[in-house]
């Protein structure tokens, strides 16, 4: 417990500041892109609902699936801009993030104004014209500062949203507060999870409490209350830029990604910290959904990640046949250069896959020692799967090549996926055949003699730009074939068990002293 | 008189309909006044009375008809540069509920780009002149009653001295004695400075009192239009007739009262 805590409030600095940043920057836009859509729809009902309503729709879009989609959005621009001025726009992190909730943030405000400005005494607007004010002069001198409060409660709602969106921004490779929630969800630290809640939710209401107290200034002309509450905000952004760890200013920052489960936490750790040894800078994109990290690599945005020979070969390359292992990875590395330019180093040595595991004891008195095996008496047994499992192309093949056919088939949680096995509830689970509980609930991996699972070998992937960099070669080339499925599976256990349970962090740095003392990865010179 | 060039204000043939389709606010109005005239116009709700200042401000365009002050027809002037030297006071006094008095009265001098010195001492005067004290200078809106809020607006629209005024209904939330008493003082003011006045009332006592001339609207129209005088003395529409005895005729019920008849006699 104190080890969680401690290590979440080492990384607040970080992800606070680049939260605040983030949030900051995207409510500062929208309040530039809000008002003169505002005072468009206010001047034109033509065009009021028409605003309004795209506002509106944007709004009814999961902010989850908005951040998504800039990702893909961002890339084609970038590719435009590329080769009309050889300027490449980074896709992945801070912009997509800005963008996103920069647009989250206009229905608020640009609905706040416009409710306000036209609910605003007709006697009032009329007595602007009959005085002799331009249409620009009554805007400045009479509308906006009657319709100041509510515009103001309009940017408090878009703060707390757009506080509370950007912790959605870690998928697509934004730090933020989210890095603790989503990490947290993953490798279910729920210590975590509830630091980031907290920290977001307190932040919201630090950020509301100011903007409420500028508010309460402007109205009574109170200097004192707008200076607290304007001195506030700026201070806090001023600090959170301060504080933010500076990355893009020194040129040289290796920017290592990680897919949003424990093992890839672990190994990206481990990478940073051997690259740190090495004197360097190096900043992690964590909780990258996982097809936006292979992108990402391929675009630059990261350096050096882990994939799995499976993954790129189904979902990237988009095949269908199962040549032999050794045909499949030269296929793959060259395709990988050929089409992407990413340098595909070598294997980690251990393998990430889909597999059925049963427990020890009962998989020994039913005599089933492979998916053959167990084929043969399926119909009287139960299995469990996680969510996706069921409608993944490995229990199609399965189910094809074994003829499996079970009693019932059950989706759960993945920690209750084990629980289920290890009590009895069902008799075969799908695992990843890397996960530390198949050792630590004593099961066992059943074999698959026909080949129907595709492999998943761990693969140490680089961005074309750091192909020929030596220092990152160094630092990675000794982790070929040096992590065994052993010592990948106890890793991952000290960060999945319930009790004692670890950091990735505190894992990577247990893998490292492993592979130390196995003295198969030698120390520096 | 029509449109004449010794006219400062000239509406001939002004129609205007608020939305196409629409029953017509004004219809055909021709209206000519002259320079230090104070004409009142009076007629029922809906009789297009506040349409007609509006067009003579440019505050309603019209459909049809021209409009000129000071001989210029009004669409050739730029409407915020036409209103900076018309006052207007308005039916809904409209004051600037974010603004102190003092900055509602001297908006218009300010847009005008007046010295704030001389803005301020313009202030000072006109809160004398409407009989407000000095101190509501710095009063916000929201702590005046009914009848100050429209000391306010007079004096606002009196404060970049403009030469002509547009009243609609200035007195109509002052108690009885205050009202009669600053229609008298804003009738000598009128005089004093040589000012031309537009006055919409629907109190025909009132307009009597105060005007050199009446002009009676119904639907739209203009239904009459001569000095008190002579409006008073005959009309061949029996509406206006009517209208115009009024006065004479309260006047008679309240000298039956004092001198001890009934009521109802
Ligand atoms: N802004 C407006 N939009 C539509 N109709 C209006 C508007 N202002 C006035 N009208 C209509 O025009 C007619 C004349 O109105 P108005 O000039 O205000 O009359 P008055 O001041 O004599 O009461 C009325 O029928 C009124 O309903
Ligand atoms: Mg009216």
């Amino acid at each position: 417990m104190d080890e969680r805590w401690a290590a979440a409030w080492r990384l607040l600095p970080s992800y606070l500041g680049a939260h605040v940043l983030l949030a900051a920057a995207a409510l500062a836009l929208g309040l530039v892109i809000s008002l003169p859509l505002a005072v468009v729809a206010v001047r034109s009902p033509a065009w009021r609902w028409p605003i309004l309503g795209v506002a509106s729709l944007i709004q009814t879009i999961p902010s989850l699936a908005l951040l998504a989609l800039f990702y893909p959005l961002l890339l084609a621009v970038s590719a435009v801009t590329e080769q009309l001025w050889q300027w490449r726009i980074s896709a992945l992190g801070f912009l997509p993030s800005l963008f996103a909730l920069t647009l989250y943030s206009v229905l608020p405000i640009v609905r706040n104004t416009v409710t306000a400005v036209l609910g605003i005494d007709r006697d009032v607007i009329e007595a602007a014209d009959g005085v002799g004010m331009t249409t620009t002069q009554r805007w400045w001198r009479v509308e906006l500062p009657l319709a100041a409060p509510m515009i103001m409660a309009g940017v408090r709602t878009a703060a707390v949203w757009v506080i509370g969106a950007a912790t959605l921004s870690t998928p697509v490779g934004q730090t933020s507060l989210g890095n603790y929630i989503f990490s947290g969800l993953q490798v279910e630290d729920w210590v975590s999870v509830l630091f980031g809640c907290a920290a977001a939710a307190g932040l919201a209401l630090v950020v509301d409490q100011a903007l409420a107290l500028l508010e309460s200034g402007g109205h009574r002309r109170s200097a004192a209350r707008i200076g607290v509450g304007g001195g506030g905000l700026l201070l806090g952004v001023l600090v959170a830029a301060w504080v933010r760890p500076s990355t893009s200013s020194q040129g040289e920052v290796y920017v290592i990604g990680a897919k949003s489960f424990s093992e890839q936490y672990i190994l990206s750790t481990l990478i940073a910290d051997r690259l740190r040894e090495r004197g360097v800078l190096v900043s992690a994109r964590e909780g990258l959904g996982s097809s936006i990290a292979f992108r990402a690599v391929a675009e630059g945005d990261i350096d050096a990640y882990v994939d799995y020979s499976g993954t790129i070969w189904a979902n990237v390359m988009q095949r269908t046949d199962a040549p032999p292992h050794d045909q499949l990875m030269q296929e793959m590395t060259a395709w990988l250069r050929e089409h992407h330019g990413v340098e595909l180093l070598g294997e980690l040595g251990f393998e990430n896959a889909y597999a059925l595991a049963m427990r020890r004891d009962r998989a020994e008195r039913l005599g089933i020692r492979t998916i053959a095996d167990l084929a043969r008496v399926a119909s009287g047994l139960r299995i469990g799967g996680d969510y996706e499992f069921f409608v993944r192309p490995e229990w199609a093949a399965l189910r094809a090549v074994y003829g499996l056919e079970f009693a019932g088939e059950q989706q759960f949680q993945s920690t209750f996926m084990y629980k289920a096995v290890a009590d009895g509830d069902v008799d075969v689970i799908s695992a990843f055949s890397s996960d530390g509980r198949i050792a630590a609930l004593d099961l066992v991996v059943l074999g698959d003699p026909s080949q129907a699972i595709p492999r998943y070998d761990a693969i140490l992937l680089v961005s074309g730009r750091r192909r020929e960099d030596a220092l990152l070669r160094a630092a990675l080339m000794p982790l070929v074939h040096a992590i065994s499925i052993e010592l990948m599976r106890e890793a991952n256990l000290r960060v999945d068990r319930d009790q004692d349970k670890q950091s990735p962090a505190a894992a990577a740095t247990w893998l490292a002293e492993q592979l130390e003392a196995r003295s198969i990865v030698a120390q520096d010179p | 008189m029509t449109g004449s060039p010794e006219s400062i204000i000239a509406l001939a043939g002004v129609t205007k309909a608020y939305a196409p389709g629409q029953r017509h606010a004004v219809r055909g109005l021709t209206l000519a006044v002259a320079p230090g005239e104070f004409v009142a116009i009076i007629g029922g709700s809906g009789s297009g009375k506040t349409t007609l200042l509006k067009c003579i401000n440019g505050l309603v365009g019209v459909d049809s008809g021209v409009v000129r002050v000071d001989g210029r027809p009004v669409d050739e002037v730029a409407g915020h540069v036409l209103r900076r030297s018309i006052g207007y006071v308005f039916q809904g006094v409209g004051l600037f509920p974010h603004l102190r008095v003092a900055d509602n009265i001297g908006v218009t001098p300010q847009l005008l780009g007046w010295p704030s010195a001389e803005i301020a001492t313009r202030v000072a005067e006109l809160l004398t002149l409407v009989d407000l004290p000095p101190e509501f200078a710095r009063r916000l809106p929201a702590g005046l009653s009914g009848g100050q809020r429209q000391r306010v607006g007079l004096a606002r629209a009196l404060a970049a001295r403009p030469r002509i005024m547009l009243m609609d209904e200035p007195f109509g939330a002052l108690d009885p004695v205050t009202r009669d008493a600053l229609g008298r003082d804003y009738r000598r003011l009128h005089t004093r400075m040589g000012l031309t006045t537009v006055m919409v009332t629907h109190d025909i006592l009132e307009a009597v009192l105060l005007a050199d001339r009446i002009v009676v609207m119904r639907d739209g129209v203009i239904v009459a239009d001569a000095t008190p005088r002579v409006l008073l003395a005959q009309h061949d529409d029996p509406e206006v007739a009517r209208l115009m005895d009024m006065p004479r005729q309260q006047a008679l019920r309240v000298r039956a009262i004092v001198e001890g008849a009934a009521l109802d006699g």
